[in-house]
């Protein structure tokens, strides 16, 4: 027990802020930041397992959370029929083509020898069929483009319910995860950090330009959900009956009938938004306990183990026949799968898709402070980081207001510093978050919530 | 005569665009690479280092021209570039006894200096988004052009302009003044060589009585003169936004590690490979093709091989083949 009793009262601590921003926000509010604090827990137990268990460093939770994003709108859009009539049949051609592209050049790469014939017949398969496609894809993307722009001009998804595609979404991750992993993980660390962070600008740009999959920078909006919307709440009478359940005492001091029919519907209003969040939450919840336990029985199996020995000490798990590339592959493709995951709850919780939005700053470096903070190694100071820096960024610009007004209450209104300052108050949540990590770094380097080895 | 008219399109639309734009790039990745070779960490605050220094040079451009001083038919910023050095090396100075020179001692994995580079990108980011903001600023003044494309066309006769921007040739003189003195420093020079011996092999160079915090502090010297310069020029060229100047860093990490990281003349010659590919890449080559093909193959698309939001991908996948390939760069790595 004494040793949970640091972890019990951090995440007390945490839980206690987020009530405190409900009694002194609203609610609405609150829940809004705990359902992004559980998204973020979610990304850091996936950067968590790459970086603490196995020590390999992913600077590309942009690009996995951005695929897992993609995956929402393949599965749960509906098709587009025109848009599949006039260039349905070209794209899945094209995509015989990859495939076939794939499969010919790992027959070549096993099958002959190391020389240079194998690497033109490589180069000739790729260029041939970059061109075979570029030709047949061309017209049908820009007629695909075509069909009702405004709207659609995409070709769709599948039309599957919304949270088969969190699963999905780990699938996509995972797959690109194989492609990097395989590309990049001989790399030294360092330069495994720069390519995973330029691989996850590459497949960011992808999915930010290629109209005819997901609308690119137009974004696709009113994705399913899988919860209530608040408008249907508004009108169904049991909501309405609970709410008044509720908050019978609140009721009861209206004067007039007309006077306790407008509280109650202001209280509907605000609880139907409370409810919907809640719904969110709840499923997030078993998202995160279930991935928690997963980790944590994973991380004190044997499997466990040998992850941490092998990041403690390559060559020596080497030497006791632990196979390091494949192990490392697998954790590699497991944390990004996660992360994916992450993603398509992410855009499941905002109901859209914005490929615009998908910047390194906030889905990959603010996704490793939280690894940082809140302890490389420990799943439950994975989660912690991910609730404290969230916190933070969302509650800097508050904090700096406050601070700031503190400061310079003895200025005149009209001070020309005074409204510069008020005005940056959003670029505080840099400063807050640079600042925290660089003090964790420098004074508790293994994060607020420690690594703990059980000896067995 | 047509086939002169293709030359100077490409001239136009390609090379000095590139010529320009991978100077600027040399200059950051020179500056990553000193940074790797002899600190030796990836430093991820490369770009808003970058945008501190160019950020001083805005705003006394803009003090500058309220007081009415200027450079004549030559951008104000110029003048300010001493001034803003001197900022970007103080600034980086303090970053350096207060962040880094704890871990530097303590002999951490670069890893680790990686990752309290991040912090320090973010507090750079937000010192600058609270002094300048996030907005796009301009502030380029003097002559914008040397050269029209009317007043060539009057000249020559021809039916292609060639327009010659004046910050493009302020670009690509400053950058070969600034690297020419730089290589000249680090090979002719005894300080520059004992960089290199430090860069090459630390304890040996320690043996020899190369004082470690001099070398620091001449590489952090450097490192302002280059990136201060090397922002102030980007700017001039486009324009002074923050956010930029942060997507920025991507590129030069390419170039860097595409010419072989730590070596700066592989750096310097990584910016050029990069941008010329990615603009050659992006191009459209049908005003090209017409001029030097018979009318009857005149090619009815654009001829482009990759529309130009692939821009940064280019240099990326570039990085990426070159990792894969020859992971110590074109040129051998980790040297200077």
């Amino acid at each position: 027990m004494r040793n949970y009793l640091n972890i019990i009262i951090a995440y007390s601590i945490m839980l206690l802020l987020i009530i405190l921003v409900g009694i002194f926000q609203s609610w609405s509010i609150a829940l809004t930041i705990f359902n992004y604090c559980m998204i973020s827990a979610v990304m850091t137990l996936g950067a968590n397992i790459q970086w603490g268990y196995a020590g390999l460093i992913n600077f590309g939770i942009m690009g996995y959370t951005a695929l897992g994003g993609l995956a929402v709108v393949l599965v749960s859009v509906a098709p587009v029929p025109e848009a599949w009539s006039v260039g349905g049949v070209n794209m899945m051609t094209c995509l015989g083509i990859i495939i076939l592209m794939i499969f010919s050049t790992t027959y070549i790469l096993k099958n002959i020898q190391k020389s240079n014939k194998r690497n033109y017949l490589v180069a000739g398969i790729i260029i041939v069929g970059l061109i075979l496609i570029k030709i047949i894809a061309g017209p049908a993307i820009e007629q695909i483009e075509a069909v009702d722009p405004a709207k659609t001009g995409f070709l769709g998804g599948l039309g599957l319910p919304v949270l088969s595609s969190w699963i999905v979404g780990g699938l996509f991750a995972a797959g690109l995860a194989f492609i990097v992993g395989k590309v990049a993980l001989g790399l030294r660390a360092d330069y495994l950090a720069i390519a995973t962070l330029l691989i996850a600008e590459i497949v960011v740009s992808i999915i930010k330009h290629e109209d005819w999959l997901a609308r690119g920078v137009k974004n696709v909006i009113g994705l399913k959900r899988p919860a209530p919307y608040e408008i249907d709440l508004q009108t169904s009478p049991w909501f309405i009956n609970l709410v008044e359940k509720f908050h019978s005492a609140k009721l009861d001091l209206a004067n007039s009938l007309s006077e306790r029919q407008d509280i109650l519907n202001q209280l509907v209003i605000d609880a139907s938004s409370v409810y919907v969040k809640l719904c969110f939450a709840g499923m997030f919840l078993v998202v995160v306990i279930i991935l928690l336990i997963i980790t944590q029985k994973a991380l004190y199996s044997p499997w466990g183990r040998m992850m941490r020995a092998i990041r403690d000490n390559e060559e020596a798990a080497s030497a006791m026949g632990k196979n390091v590339v494949k192990q490392h592959l697998f954790i590699f493709i497991l944390g990004s799968a996660i992360v994916g995951i992450a993603g398509a709850m992410m855009v499941t919780n905002d109901g859209l898709f914005t490929p615009g939005s998908y910047r390194p700053m906030r889905y990959t470096f603010v996704i490793w402070v939280m690894v940082i903070v809140g302890g490389t190694g420990n799943n439950f100071g994975a989660i912690l980081g991910g609730f404290v820096v969230w916190f933070l960024w969302v509650e800097a610009a508050p904090i700096a207001l406050f601070f700031i007004n503190l400061f310079t209450a003895h200025l005149p209104e009209t001070n020309e510093i005074k409204i510069h300052l008020i005005n940056s108050a959003p670029y505080f949540r840099f400063l807050l978050v640079g600042i925290g990590l660089l003090l964790i770094m420098r004074f508790r380097p293994q994060g607020i919530i420690p690594e703990k080895i059980i000896k067995q | 005569m047509d086939l002169i008219n293709a030359v100077i399109v490409l001239l136009n639309y390609t090379i000095i665009p590139a010529l320009t734009y991978g100077s600027q790039l040399a200059l950051g990745a020179i500056f990553v690479t000193l940074i790797y070779g002899i600190l030796r960490f990836a430093n991820f605050a490369t770009g808003d280092m970058m945008s501190f220094g160019t950020m001083f040079a805005v705003l006394l451009t803009y003090y500058f021209q309220s007081i009415g001083i200027n450079f004549g038919f030559l951008p104000t910023a110029l003048l300010t570039i001493p001034f803003a050095i001197f900022m970007m090396i103080l600034y980086m100075l303090i970053i350096d006894q207060t962040v880094f020179k704890y871990y530097r001692i303590k002999k951490s994995p670069p890893v680790m200096l990686a990752m309290v580079s991040v912090g320090v990108m973010f507090v750079t980011q937000a010192i600058i988004r609270i002094i300048i903001g996030p907005t796009d600023r301009r502030f380029l003044d003097g002559e914008k052009f040397i050269l029209k494309a009317t007043e060539f066309k009057e000249m020559t006769g021809l039916a292609e302009g060639l327009t010659i921007k004046s910050t493009q040739m302020i670009t690509i003189v400053v950058t070969i003044i600034v690297v020419a003195i730089m290589f000249w420093f680090l090979n002719k020079t005894k300080t520059g060589t004992s960089m290199r011996a430090y860069s090459d092999n630390e304890d040996l160079a320690l043996l020899s009585g190369i004082d470690p915090k001099k070398v620091v502090l001449i590489t952090w010297i450097i490192a302002g003169i280059l990136a201060t310069i090397g922002g102030i020029l980007y700017g001039l060229d486009k324009s002074y936004r923050p956010f930029v100047y942060f997507n920025n860093m991507l590129p030069i990490f390419a170039a860097a590690i595409v010419g072989g990281i730590g070596n700066p003349y592989g750096a310097f010659f990584g910016g050029y490979v990069i941008a010329f590919a990615e603009i050659f890449l992006t191009y459209a080559y049908k005003r090209f093709l017409v001029y030097i093909l018979p009318e009857s193959l005149e090619p009815n698309s654009l001829m482009q091989l990759l529309s130009t939001d692939y821009k940064f991908a280019i240099s990326f996948s570039i990085l990426v083949i070159v990792l894969i390939f020859r992971p110590s760069g074109i040129f051998e790595g980790k040297r200077i």
